[in-house]
């Protein structure tokens, strides 16, 4: 007891090495069950770990048993001995060695990750704050061009452009571009992708830095703005899994979520062919009444669709699918009618009345009457 | 040349303070700063702790704290960062031990110049008051972009504080890196220029090597860091384009066009890894220092361990794209930088063998900062060895952006120096103030704090490994993300608090010791550097009395075989043993 309490110093480090390793066999919280073809990084990582595993434990075990066999004796010396250039030498060359073991799988891996197979079909992933895009290049398989602005202007008093990227054209397809006709465009968070088929995911991103990810696959890259990037990977099993956005992009960084099914090529394809191009978005936009598409580019301008999602999902904020006239529940438990005077209410002063489960982050807008006007007329539109 | 032989600062006259503001608040006396730098980089390290506990609070228990919303996390991480990285652990190595340690451990009478030296002081004190006007209430709050403030979120309105409270977080970075200037070339000019008659550079404590050698690395490092936040200001306020492309805000198209988010991550991880070693070397230099001193034996290798902050110095300017692997620049990119950042793996291992080696065979008193000392070394080879992970381009894509980035620099920048931190002022607090500081208390506060914080980032690693992703407000039911990580993230939480809670007794003990702590003596730890030679402890303005001390050996004369006592300092004579 007296020998413990003597020397807890060097038990407790040891301890800390010993517990550490017991730890690492019975985590129970390992790498996830990988999904794709890059089984290759896994291995990297088992042989970092047991080269590094090893060094800590002979090190951290040494220390300790140093520790304890060197501990201060008032007739006690140390051995005076300033360099030993053998042993240094030693240890820089088994050092290197660990290194380049460690290194050299890493950088053959790398080039697999960095050369796309030939083969592989394209799949163009679309973020935004806080929210996932897809699309497919169609039948000619070429994606078409795309652009943040059109009509950009360079003269003498400044730059002049208008949008290219709004609630009619969310993917921001440039006009006139025959390539861009049969691009499929799914304009929803939830990808399908077939099994066993090589995928070039290109990235691009509308508005800041995000990072596609999906634990399973194990491959991620950044989305920037104003680059494309990409990566590419071969699905190995089939279900379903989580997309997270894997790069800090605003508030509504954590509930930039989507959903990834992988499907046998026949499930694929069915999937795919429900999906529209961008010919036929065009076409099913019919013409709108001035006063709703008044109201449809003051919701565009201002940047209500960020939180507000037009087909059902629920984003930062409320959908305005199905909307108007419906019995909502408020944050306090109460209901109210969601008609004119509500809504109107909830523009100026969003964080009176919230709806049960959104939080008060909207700030107050403040409409001319005619603007507020179309903009409830096209609310009330898109409600249906 | 018998003229040469006379040190320049023994012909420079003393002016000594007359007043007492002189003496104690515009104070031109090198102790002095390092005080006023340290107590006021431990007060603002204080606001980041207390920051990192609503943080945890927050991750293990959503909901808990309603009036905690998106905006706070996302204002709390980024101003924990910074404040840790920039305001506490550069502050407080160089600004603290760097001024308290190179002028008594290079036998000057203090810095070269004074004066410049306590403007650093009063301009790093506008900084972190620029700093914190970021939570001048109505504003919009501090920014809550993350300490790398990646544009183009950073200056958008989908980011907390993108007005505001970024443009008080780049104003408070440059002044901070003028104030560092004016520390850095203080130090590096004292270093060359002050030393006294005998004292080599291979003669210099390991220390004073690598306050020496981070300052290098700052001088040259903060200026990328300063053109970044000048050219982000201009982005914001003038509407330049140099980090925005165009780009849809939140459903608006901004006039921005044509500029290259990646331009600034390449300029702030210019600056952002040598800051790492900036952080780093001082640390090791000081626990060198301790282990050699309390293991009573010369420091294992000084020659090699001096060539390896040198050459961990220039290397870490070509590793800085690691931090990039995922950030979408060109991909052959990767394998540059996973080789040199493998390669400065080895002087760093070389340093760790040395530490290691040194307590081999010697005569070890376990006193607290010897504690300090070897708990860093055993947190830093956690740390250090999870680099290797993510320092191999291929492993770092799955790991990057989860927790286990935040559990690797943590360990290896965050608990690593900070354990050294304390460690040095447990060992300098006598020379400082002539007290010892109380030894239960000292014990105490390691063992929670060493404990602690090896309880809280060690099981975070295996977070990462599931696939958790960092910088979340709030994870929600993920299929990858078992019940049983959230119980894990409550453990590190609970454990964060008391570990928060327990540097109280930190605290306590140095109010505690000033008044009341037992007389320390001029050398309690029976130590050979300069500063324990001082005629008076504290030492007095000017540190040296009428005459500079002459240096006739080496910092490490340990135990020597033959000498009556275990320790020779730097002053005794060669030949002489005491």
């Amino acid at each position: 007891m007296r020998k413990i309490l003597e020397h807890h110093v060097a038990i407790l480090l040891g301890l800390v090495v010993v517990g550490s390793v017991i730890f690492n066999v019975w985590s129970p919280w390992q790498f996830t069950e990988i999904a794709s073809n890059w089984e290759f990084i896994d291995f990297t990582v088992k042989v970092t770990w047991w080269i590094t595993g090893v060094a800590f434990v002979l090190l951290g075990l040494f220390m300790a048993w140093a520790i304890w066999r060197y501990k201060y004796h008032e007739s006690g010396e140390s051995h005076y001995e300033p360099e030993h250039p053998v042993l240094e030498s030693w240890l820089t060359i088994i050092t290197s060695i660990g290194v380049v073991i460690m290194l050299a799988p890493g950088l053959i891996v790398w080039d697999d990750y960095v050369q796309v197979p030939s083969d592989a079909m394209e799949v163009e992933v679309f973020g935004e704050q806080w929210t996932w895009k897809f699309r497919f290049p169609g039948e000619d398989g070429i994606f078409g061009t795309t652009t943040v602005k059109k009509n950009v202007d360079r003269g003498m008093d400044g730059t002049t452009f208008e949008p290219n990227i709004t609630s009619l054209n969310p993917f921001g397809m440039r006009d006139g571009d025959p390539h861009g006709e049969d691009d499929i465009l799914i304009a929803s968070n939830v990808l399908h992708l077939p099994i066993d088929r090589n995928i070039k995911v290109v990235l691009r991103s509308k508005d800041v830095l995000h990072d596609f990810w999906v634990p399973e696959i194990r491959a991620k890259m950044d989305m920037v703005p104003g680059m494309i990037t990409y990566f590419w990977f071969r699905p190995t099993r089939t279900g379903e899994f989580e997309i997270l956005c894997a790069e800090l992009c605003g508030r509504g960084h954590h509930i930039m979520r989507g959903e990834m099914f992988i499907d046998t090529q026949e499930d694929f394809e069915t999937w795919l062919d429900a999906q529209v191009t961008w010919a036929e978005m065009k076409a099913g936009q019919t013409p709108e009444e001035p006063m709703v598409a008044k109201g449809r580019q003051i919701a565009d301008q201002n940047g209500c669709f960020a939180c507000h999602s037009l087909d059902g999902t629920s984003v930062v904020g409320p959908t305005w699918k199905g909307l108007w006239g419906r019995e909502i529940t408020l944050s306090d438990g109460t209901t109210v009618i969601a008609d004119e005077e509500y809504i109107v209410e909830s523009i100026v002063e969003p964080n009176v009345k919230l709806v049960e489960g959104f939080g008060s982050v909207m700030t107050p807008y403040d409409f001319e009457d005619d603007e507020m006007e179309a903009l409830v007329r096209f609310l009330q539109e898109t409600s249906e | 040349m018998a003229t040469a032989e006379i040190p320049y600062q023994e012909t420079v006259p003393l002016h000594h303070p007359k007043t007492w503001i002189g003496k104690y608040v515009f104070s031109q006396d090198h102790k002095v700063i390092a005080v006023q730098y340290g107590i006021t980089a431990m007060a603002v390290g204080l606001v980041a702790l207390f920051l990192s506990d609503l943080m945890r609070i927050q991750i293990a228990f959503p909901g808990f704290m309603e009036w905690f919303v998106e905006d706070y996390y996302y204002q709390a991480i980024t101003m924990h960062g910074m404040i840790m990285v920039i305001y506490l652990l550069t502050a407080f190595l160089l600004g603290a031990f760097g001024n308290f340690t190179v002028p008594l451990m290079c036998g000057a009478r203090d810095m070269v110049f004074p004066f410049v030296n306590m403007l650093s002081y009063w301009v790093y004190l506008l900084s972190v008051i620029i700093l914190l006007l970021g939570y001048i209430p109505g504003l919009g709050g501090p920014t809550g972009a993350g300490w790398t403030l990646y544009p183009p979120q950073t200056i958008t309105e989908g980011t907390p504080g993108a007005d505001w409270g970024i443009t008080t977080m780049l104003a408070s970075l440059a002044v901070f890196i003028v104030a560092f200037t004016m520390g850095g070339l203080n130090y590096i000019t004292t270093i060359l220029q002050a030393r006294t008659r005998g004292m080599s550079l291979m003669r210099l404590p390991l220390t004073v090597w690598g306050i020496f050698v981070a300052t290098f690395l700052g001088l040259l490092a903060f200026p990328a860091l300063f053109v970044s936040a000048i050219m982000m200001i201009l982005d914001l306020k003038i509407g330049t384009s140099f980090f925005m492309p165009a780009i849809v805000s939140l459903g608006q198209t901004l006039a921005y066009d044509g500029g290259q988010p990646l331009l600034f991550q390449h300029l702030f991880w210019f600056f952002g890894h040598p800051e790492v070693y900036i952080v780093a070397l001082p640390a090791f230099g000081v626990v060198s220092d301790l282990i050699s001193v309390h293991a009573r034996k010369n420091i294992f290798g000084y020659r090699l361990m001096v060539w390896a902050l040198v050459f961990i110095g220039i290397l870490s300017f070509i590793v800085w794209a690691h931090h990039m692997f995922v950030a979408g620049m060109h991909p052959y990119f990767g394998f540059f930088f996973a080789t040199t950042t493998l390669i400065i793996a080895v002087p760093t291992a070389i340093k760790v063998y040395n530490w290691i080696l040194t307590l081999w065979k010697a005569n070890i008193k376990l006193t607290v900062p010897m504690l300090y000392a070897l708990s860093f070394v055993l947190t830093f080879i956690m740390g250090g060895i999870t680099g290797l992970f993510l320092g191999n381009v291929i492993i770092d894509i799955p790991l990057s952006d989860t927790y286990f980035v935040v559990a690797h620099f943590h360990m290896v920048m965050g608990v690593s120096p900070i354990l050294a931190i304390f460690g040095g002022i447990y060992h300098w607090y006598p020379k400082l103030t002539g007290r010892m500081l109380n030894d239960t208390l000292g014990k105490w506060h390691f063992w929670i704090t060493f404990l602690g914080t090896y309880i809280i980032y060690f099981p975070m690693h295996y977070l990462g490994f599931i696939g958790v992703p960092r910088r979340y407000y709030e994870n929600f039911e993920s299929s990858f993300y078992p019940v049983s990580a959230q119980h894990l993230n409550e453990i590190i939480t609970w454990t964060a608090l008391v570990v928060g809670v327990a540097q109280l007794l930190y605290v306590i003990n140095l109010v505690h010791s000033y008044f009341y702590g037992k007389p320390a003596g001029d050398n309690p730890w029976g130590a050979n550097s300069l500063e324990w030679c001082t005629p008076e402890t504290p030492p007095g303005h000017g540190n040296w009395g009428d005459r500079l001390p002459t240096v006739h050996r080496w910092a490490y004369d340990y135990s020597v075989p033959g000498s009556e006592k275990d320790f020779i300092p730097q002053t005794v004579p060669q030949g002489q043993t005491s």
